[in-house]
């Protein structure tokens, strides 16, 4: 678990003012030993908050997924392991994985690659950086759903400006059904996906680009390296941790997103377009099958399949690190 | 790197992306100043067709806005709060001291990152069933906080942990006990992380939508992410409401993160996920 363990943070730069700007790079900088009876009680908050909130509901996710339930929610009694084989040999699976896929890769990689861009901007000084600092928070602070709702109207094959902006200016003789042809519903869903997932991951990058010490590009400089050749050889390297720590969140915040697909896929019928997040939802509270038990497995489905892709993303991040 | 070698291109490039992130809210201040039927006209233009500006008054005053705004700051303001004072004394000792046990509790705070409310609300629905607190402040309260604990905890602790050393050391020897060392030395310190750790559970909470739309039943007891959505329904269409509404959802938030934005780039530098 690199997150957990590695010592390394996004960057090095002090937390306050007076404190110096070399940061202790020992294992427990702390002095103090606790008594482990001490450790817990200034621990227990969390670890109740913890088993209250999060273990048990998934205790009770894990007993609704082998259960067996009525179409209006009620408990039937056992179902064994019947709900997963259901959800394994459900028809439109294939397809909810697929898009899954298409949808976690595509969002985190534009993401990645576009924030990387912007925090290089950004970190520049000109005029009027903060008012576009300011502006590149904006889809962070409004929520998934106002966003997501407001670009069902600019995509809308009559009303949306996006539309009226395409044929009118004669890029297109006729408007295009972004959220309803089949083709382009899912990249329609993505651009949104990546607009909103910029700010947070730019952030992280500007963070992890003011953590990078003047004089080692100033000295790349000096030896004579080129613009590009000093990104690609020495800030790309150093902002490895940061790569790291917004691409692992970023799979974790796109993967469970649930507004930004459900709102942007509200009309067309069925799972073509779904993600397991919705698809799971839908099965317990939208589909003809209103089945909360497949609801469950599904969402049990989910946790693991979201903590082996993590797990081996990390894997694969420290093992390309050894082999260097 | 921090000085530019042509700051026209870059506040050029800069106005563009800026422009890019804006352009969709200008859209929703602009429709929310429409007729409900300007928003849906075909073809749209990009001014109201007809300036109506007393759709806020009406969002205000129809008594169903005030409530989901309720919500949503007790909502927020709870489980903020009870983030931070979890998180503290969590990455405070987590940080500071070496305990049997240490490492197993910060793989289990890692893991419950990955841990998202949409995919347990079955079982989230299911508890809050049996202990009767379907429909209640609590329940959000309590899973918004729970779910946003990790985050907290890590970016306090990344803190903690970089406070030299010889700080601790010097207010031993003054003989501070640990309450004193953590609330008069290490938690001025750490005011950046405060800030973002408080800044980012209020954010996540603020906008929150699947637990909200699963556990609040009543209509006047929603947060104004489920609320705002009533406003067109099969059998009403009030796009100018809908709009209006989240404008003013949205404003404070932006005002608050424009306020903390240094502290943002601050807090994420020296702490974040380690």
């Amino acid at each position: 678990m690199a997150l957990g363990s590695s010592d390394r943070s996004v960057g090095t730069a002090s937390p306050a003012s007076g404190v110096p700007l070399t940061r202790q790079r020992g294992r427990h900088t702390g002095v103090g030993r606790a008594h482990p009876l001490v450790a817990l009680l200034w621990l227990s908050p969390a670890i109740a908050l913890i088993a209250g909130i999060v273990v048990f509901p998934s205790v009770m996710l894990f007993q609704a997924s082998r259960s067996r339930y009525s179409i209006t929610g009620l408990r039937r009694g056992e179902a064994g392991w019947d709900n997963y084989a259901n959800v394994l040999t459900h028809p439109d699976l294939p397809v909810v994985l697929r898009n899954t896929a298409i949808w976690v890769v595509a969002v985190v990689a534009l993401t990645v690659v576009i924030s990387l861009a912007l925090a290089q901007l950004l970190v520049k000084d000109f005029p009027g950086r903060r008012v576009v600092r300011w502006a590149v928070i904006v889809p962070w602070a409004a929520s998934l759903v106002i966003t997501s709702q407001i670009f069902v109207l600019l995509y809308d094959y009559n009303y949306g400006l996006i539309n009226h902006v395409l044929t009118t200016i004669g890029l297109r003789s006729e408007s295009i059904d972004f959220l309803g042809d089949d083709r382009l519903t899912m990249a329609s869903m993505v651009v949104v996906g990546v607009f909103v997932s910029l700010p947070f991951t730019t952030f992280v990058f500007i963070a992890g680009l003011n953590a990078i010490p003047d004089e080692v590009v100033e000295a790349a400089q000096v030896d004579g390296a080129s613009g590009w050749q000093r990104w690609r050889m020495i800030i790309l390297p150093l902002l490895r941790p940061a790569l790291m720590i917004a691409s692992v969140l970023n799979v974790i915040y796109v993967f469970n997103s649930f507004p930004v697909i459900y709102t942007l896929n509200d009309r067309n019928p069925g799972f073509s377009h779904d993600t397991m997040i919705t698809f799971m939802y839908k099965l317990a509270f939208k589909s003809q099958e209103k089945d909360v038990g497949m609801s469950a497995a599904t969402g049990v489905i989910n946790v693991l399949l979201i903590l082996v892709v993590v797990v081996v993303y990390l894997k694969v991040i420290n093992w390309r690190e050894e082999t260097r | 790197m921090s000085v530019t070698r042509r700051p026209r291109l870059a506040a050029l490039i800069g106005a563009l992306v800026a422009l890019g992130f804006l352009a969709p809210y200008v859209v929703m201040v602009l429709d929310s100043l429409r007729t409900s039927s300007d928003v849906k006209s075909t073809p749209p233009s990009f001014l109201p067709r007809e300036w109506q500006w007393d759709t806020y008054a009406t969002v205000l005053g129809d008594g169903r806005f005030p409530n989901w705004l309720i919500t949503s700051v007790l909502v927020a303001t709870g489980a903020t709060v009870l983030v931070i004072l979890i998180a503290i004394p969590a990455a405070f000792m987590t940080a500071r001291h070496a305990f049997p046990g240490r490492r197993a509790f910060l793989l289990v705070v890692l893991i419950t990152q990955m841990f998202a409310p949409t995919s347990l609300v079955v079982g989230l629905y299911r508890q809050f069933f049996q202990l009767n607190l379907i429909n209640t402040y609590a329940a959000l309260i309590l899973t918004n906080a729970a779910f946003n604990l990790a985050f907290a905890i890590w970016i306090l602790h990344g803190f903690f942990a970089s406070i030299p050393v010889e700080v601790e050391e010097a207010a031993n020897l003054d003989g501070v006990g640990r309450v004193g060392m953590l609330r008069r030395i290490m938690l001025p310190l750490t005011l950046p992380g405060l800030v973002t750790a408080t800044i980012f559970t209020f954010i996540a909470a603020w906008n929150e939508y699947v637990v909200a739309l699963t556990l609040m039943i009543d209509d006047e007891k929603k947060p104004l992410t489920v609320g705002f959505r009533t406003y067109v329904t099969g059998y009403e269409q009030h796009w100018d409401q809908l709009f209006a509404a989240s404008v003013l959802a949205v404003v404070p938030v932006v005002i608050l993160f424009a306020l903390i934005e240094k502290h943002l780039v601050g807090g994420l530098t020296a702490g974040s996920v380690k």
